[in-house]
């Protein structure tokens, strides 16, 4: 039974049963990979994408319940988004595995709250977990692409 | 060193389980031949560690796996430094397995990477690759262009002439590969050093890590590849009674269903289909052999055996790590300072939960996954699909962190996967996946431990006799039989406490170990011994100086003076000196200090610490680290920030335990971990050294949780000696 998503600006037809979760189809159908799999129960972040500019836990995010909504992964901030350029700019990642999950909160984190101060940080980062504990340069990435002159805009969807 | 070689003696290890009783006889050059069988040899004219492209660019070959350590980047730069290459023009490849040409001298000749040894047991050789191709470049340009060598110098990756002649790698390639490389090549004073220990030593894996273009296990997709989950016991050490595949089958999706020796293995056309299928499966265990004890039971039986309540035949087992003056003397007494420690069980909980690629067909097998060890992997696979371990082909991917599970001397999940690989046949790839909580319920812990400590003072408050018993599983069963005389203990359960500085301090030590035997799977985890030693060490320290009213960094600084222990005096004295110790900390804040060394560095910590409704918070951390040269200061850093927050996620919230033989613990919502806004802001001071580098994986991590509890001493007058702090 196929169903339409829409991911980083363009239009799927998916067959995945409707009950799958969006990570699945991301990432075993769409073959989108960057998104990752953690925990499986919206504890740890890892599979964070953004559904109309929202972070959203993939992994407890049913296809039937995405409905029209706007899907952007990490693939659709193209590389090229200040909080990826800060991200390499201070070398954030360790392992790297959680990163794009980072990445996807920090963007919608910048959205809505373009100049966070410490504690709107901890706050919209603390459901994204690092086991290699980069949680501090995490922390002056965010700080480094907000304080960049062109606003981070979550990527066109 | 003598430990990591006595703990991981990976060659003999490896020869034994290749071929057992086949090898009785056999040199180490010989078992090494035996066991890489297969494995190609031909690297090209600059050997296995370097490869130059025709536009010049530098490929740096990593015999080690990159899992978040940064040593890539410190790999590079070393062939770099002494290549003379351009940075920016340097990438990193990841070496296939082959034993003979990639083994790790730290651990036994073994392909693997622990032990923080990567950069270690690299550092000579990279360098003699890099100094090589250097004079090969140099001779092909003194021949291209008719001038003495010496005229030519070689610089940021030009070869240039005072003629005026310039060339890149690239120009030179043909000749230089025609130059035969120097049997001694000459080396750089490390003085003289233009990359290394500069902060231009930066990772080279951060794009692709920051756009979601890193391979990991858990990323390969390849034509055919089937998806496998499967339904593993409850309880370790149960087996599979029976089981019921109907509904399971009747999953869209599933493939097949097959039974294996860890469980049911299900497999699917989908990663979903196939825990859709492993959901639906109706599974009945044996569970005679099972491990159904639970962790306070078990902890009961350590604490009796340490404190000698224990009357069976296990009573026997001790050994001694440490025994100096009159032992019957450090018995205690009635001033004696008497404290027992409890530690945990405690999960990897790596970031990627444990899986593998696996193709076979016939007697060939190849795989691609995060390989931690992989002579280990090969040699495992061998004995299931019955070839030469070198004829087993791995690619090694990033993984999503490992802390040590990747490798163990089971490969459990590799084998797991192996074995479902082999059913399906045909050459069709199949990837096991493992869900969280798979990974977390499969064992392979850091061991449970108790120590129990009994230290008198002289009339100066200074610790005058010490007993130290130890109750531990051993994460060495399941090695097979090292050759020579079996070791009296297991080092690993007592490294740091076995060779600590305050033992040498002290005239009168008994120091023993026990190592009993338990059903749960158990294995090295982030620093080893050290996840406990140090602690205990270094809180009862703080113990002692606290009796002896002495400010404890002034106690550590005598005891240290008087064991000769530079190394740690030095790292000691630049901590307190860059957290301000003497000088008030910043309102309601209070310091905690701790000092270990491991893996051949030694590490200083100041933490900043306050109680909030009784929750400790750390806010700033100082951390002073002698790892000999730097290759790279900032990685050094990111391994300081993040092996603080190993450590303290575990000395704060980490315990697995155990219910009648049922882990209790499944996710993360079970097993907490420190999420950011727990996570402190580290300084790191790194010691100037011109020893060769030694590890920063791993010494990093022990130490934070020691300091917090010296912090909290300070706080409350009481000492933490049951871990986590925090506890539900």
């Amino acid at each position: 039974m196929a169903s339409t998503l829409d991911v980083n600006g363009r239009s799927y037809n998916v067959n995945s049963a409707p009950d799958t979760p969006l990570l699945w189809v991301l990432r075993d159908e769409l073959g989108l990979t960057g998104t990752k799999y953690g925990c499986g129960i919206a504890q740890c972040g890892a599979c964070t994408v953004l559904a109309d500019g929202q972070a959203v836990r993939s992994c407890q995010f049913p296809m039937s319940a995405v409905g029209a909504a706007k899907i952007t992964t990490i693939e659709g901030l193209g590389g090229t988004h200040p909080l990826q350029a800060a991200w390499v700019k201070l070398d954030v990642p360790q392992c790297g595995y959680c990163q794009s999950g980072q990445i996807m909160s920090a963007v919608a984190l910048l959205a809505t709250t373009p100049k966070p101060d410490d504690a709107a940080i901890t706050a919209a980062m603390d459901g994204n977990i690092c086991r290699c504990g980069a949680y501090q340069r995490i922390r002056a990435a965010i700080k480094d692409a907000a304080a960049q002159p062109a606003q981070p805009q979550p990527a066109k969807a | 060193m003598n430990q990591l070689l006595n703990r991981r003696g990976f060659l003999t290890v490896s020869a034994t389980l290749a071929g057992g009783a086949l090898l009785v006889g056999c040199t180490p050059a010989q078992q090494m031949g035996l066991i890489s069988l297969g494995a190609e040899e031909d690297f090209g004219p600059f050997g296995p560690f370097l490869k130059f492209a025709k536009d010049g660019a530098v490929t740096v070959i990593s015999k080690h796996i990159e899992f978040g350590q940064g040593n890539h980047a410190g790999l590079a730069a070393i062939a770099a430094e002494e290549l003379d290459a351009d940075w920016t023009r340097v990438t990193v490849e990841q070496a296939a397995a082959n034993t003979k040409v990639y083994g790790n001298t730290l651990v036994g000749g073994a392909q693997g990477t622990g032990g923080s040894s990567a950069i270690a047991n690299s550092w000579m050789q990279l360098r003699n690759a890099g100094a090589a191709a250097r004079a090969m470049f140099i001779g092909a340009a003194a021949k291209s262009w008719d001038v003495p060598a010496g005229e030519i110098t070689l610089a940021n990756g030009v070869l240039a002439h005072a003629s005026g002649k310039t060339a890149g790698f690239g120009d030179l390639l043909a000749e230089a590969a025609m130059v035969p490389p120097p049997a001694a090549p000459k080396l750089k004073d490390p003085k003289t050093f233009t990359l290394i220990g500069t902060d231009r030593v930066r990772r080279k894996d951060s794009v692709a890590k920051s756009t979601g273009v890193a391979r990991y296990t858990q990323d390969v997709r390849l034509p055919g590849m089937l998806t496998a989950m499967v339904a593993h016991a409850p309880r370790f050490g149960a087996k599979v009674a029976s089981f019921d595949d109907a509904a399971a089958k009747k999953v869209p999706g599933v493939v097949a269903v097959y039974k294996i020796p860890t469980g049911v293995a299900v497999v699917a056309n989908s990663t979903w289909a196939a825990k859709s299928g492993r959901d639906a499966l109706k599974v009945t265990w044996d569970e005679a052999k099972a491990e159904k004890r639970s962790s306070a039971t078990i902890a009961q039986q350590y604490r009796d055996l340490a404190s000698g309540k224990t009357s069976g035949p296990e009573k026997n087992g001790w050994a001694s790590f440490d025994s100096k003056g009159e032992a019957a003397k450090a018995a205690g007494g009635a001033n004696a300072l008497e404290v027992d420690y409890d530690f945990p069980y405690l999960a990897h909980a790596t970031m990627e939960p444990m899986n593998c690629v696996a193709i076979v067909k016939g007697n060939s097998a190849h795989l691609l996954f995060g390989s931690q060890f992989p002579t280990l992997d090969q040699i495992n696979t061998a004995g299931i699909v019955k070839n030469l371990p070198g004829t087993i082909k791995i690619d090694t991917l990033f993984a999503g962190g490992s802390f040590g599970r990747r490798a163990n001397f089971q490969s459990d999940y590799v084998t797991e996967c192996v074995h479902i690989a082999k059913k399906v046949g045909k050459g069709t790839p199949v990837k096991l996946v493992w869900t969280r909580e798979d990974d977390m319920r499969a064992g392979y812990y850091r061991p449970m431990v108790h120590h129990a400590i009994r230290v008198t003072t002289d009339a100066d408050g200074m610790p005058a006799t010490w007993r130290h018993r130890v109750v531990s599983q051993s994460i060495m069963k399941g090695a097979p039989a090292l050759a020579g005389p079996k070791p009296k203990f297991d080092s690993s359960a007592v490294e740091g406490a076995e060779g600590s500085p305050y033992l040498k301090a002290t005239p009168v030590v008994d120091g023993q170990v026990i190592s009993p035997d338990a059903g749960v799977p158990v294995l090295w985890w982030r620093s080893v011994g050290a996840t406990h030693t140090a602690y205990v060490m270094e809180h009862t320290i703080d113990q002692l100086a606290r009796r002896a009213g002495k400010d404890p960094v002034d106690y550590r600084r005598a005891l240290f003076t008087k064991a000769k222990a530079d190394r740690h005096l030095a790292v000691l004295n630049l901590a307190a000196e860059k957290a301000g110790w003497g000088a008030p900390a910043p309102a309601g804040w209070t310091r905690g200090v701790a000092v270990h060394e491991s893996f051949g560095s030694v590490v200083a910590q100041v933490a900043e610490v306050k109680l909030e409704n009784g929750v400790p918070k750390v806010g700033r951390v100082v951390t002073a680290i002698d790892c000999g040269i730097a290759i790279s200061p900032d990685q050094i850093a990111s391994q300081m920030e993040g092996g603080i927050c190993y450590g303290l996620s575990a000395a704060m919230f980490g315990a697995i335990t155990l219910t009648d033989g049922l882990v209790d613990q499944g996710n993360f919502d079970g097993y907490r971990v420190l999420r950011n806004s727990e996570a402190p802001t580290v300084e790191t001071y790194i010691l100037r050294s011109a020893n060769p580098p030694s590890g920063v994986g791993e010494p990093g991590t022990p130490v934070i949780g020691p300091a917090v509890a010296n912090a909290i001493l300070a706080i409350t007058g009481k000492p933490t000696l049951n871990l986590p702090m925090v506890k539900g």
